[in-house]
């Protein structure tokens, strides 16, 4: 058995990310107390989340270019894992809101943009299999995951920036006080050194598990699939 | 001697080397005092590790599973 080495690296990056991420002094800024470690775990998958979306886009595009299936069969695996990250990220997002902001969803403007992007994408996954003719849904799902892509960004990205909101990178002056930013300044060193090797983790896990899904399509319509 | 017999071998001989350590840990209870320091915060650690560490073995066995698909494909 022989593992490819983005693999390992993905076991390694998550394996310090797991040990370091408990094990380091961490900042105690506002009331996020030890729970500021959430920040090795939560926000990293959503960086990752970002990433498998990204990928998705490209294989979209790269579909439309080309007309070959096999790039639509990696766009909608891509996304499916996207959409089970984006799902993990709004859980642990509401579970670390519930001990930092006192309700598991204050209808937060982060949250509620984020709930929608997960439903924007979740119905990527509806239009595709109301179809059965392949080339069809190929296309036509091609066209709304680069739509979907374009509203993805501003909602999780922009829209909360512009208003108050609790989380961290909204608008200053939020209800209750909210938290101060995690990012700039209130990132020591050490928190960096963990944050990006577990971005880099959760993204090569995204992607290996998307990849085996891809793998085992491509052989089910292998009939389908000229090079 | 097969391959899987090899394999099985060495994976029994490593258990064997590795009693006295379980032993040599319990009677000094080193691991005991590790996992009860920092309000046990190593025992939450340890438990997520053991997670990982399953589903990345699982994780591997699907990937090998496929391999040996597409190689009979």
């Amino acid at each position: 058995m022989k593992l490819k080495w983005w693999k390992i690296l993905c076991i390694v990056f998550l394996l310090i990310t797991f040990t370091a991420g408990f094990l380091i002094p961490v900042p105690i800024i506002g009331n996020l107390h030890q729970s500021i470690r959430n920040f090795f775990f939560h926000v990293p998958m959503w960086f990752g989340q970002m990433g498998l979306l990204t990928l998705s886009l490209a294989y979209s595009i790269a579909y439309l270019r080309t007309q070959n299936l096999k790039h639509d069969i990696y766009a909608s695996e891509f996304a499916k894992t996207g959409i089970i990250f984006g799902i993990l990220g709004l859980a642990t997002g509401s579970i670390w809101a519930k001990y930092t902001w006192g309700e598991f969803w204050s209808n937060d403007p982060k949250q509620i943009a984020a709930a929608i992007a997960v439903l924007i994408y979740l119905a990527y996954i509806v239009l595709r299999s109301s179809m059965t003719d392949m080339d069809k849904r190929a296309r036509v799902s091609s066209v709304y995951n680069i739509f979907a892509y374009f509203i993805y960004i501003p909602l999780i990205m922009i829209l909360p920036r512009l208003v108050q909101s609790l989380h961290p990178g909204g608008m200053e002056g939020a209800k209750g006080g909210g938290n101060p930013a995690l990012g700039g300044d209130s990132l020591d060193a050490t928190m960096r050194m963990i944050f990006w090797p577990a971005v880099f983790g959760w993204l090569l896990l995204g992607i290996w598990i998307s990849s085996l899904k891809i793998r085992l399509s491509l052989l089910a319509n292998k009939n389908l699939i000229h090079e | 001697m097969n391959k899987l017999f090899l394999k099985r071998l060495c994976i029994a001989i490593l258990l064997f080397l590795l009693t006295p350590l379980a032993r040599a840990q319990s009677a000094t209870s080193n691991i005991d005092e590790t996992m009860r320091s920092h309000d046990k915060i190593y025992v939450v650690m340890t438990v997520c590790i053991v997670i990982l560490v399953v589903f990345f073995l699982y994780l591997i066995r699907i990937d090998n599973k496929v391999s040996k698909k597409e190689k009979s494909a």
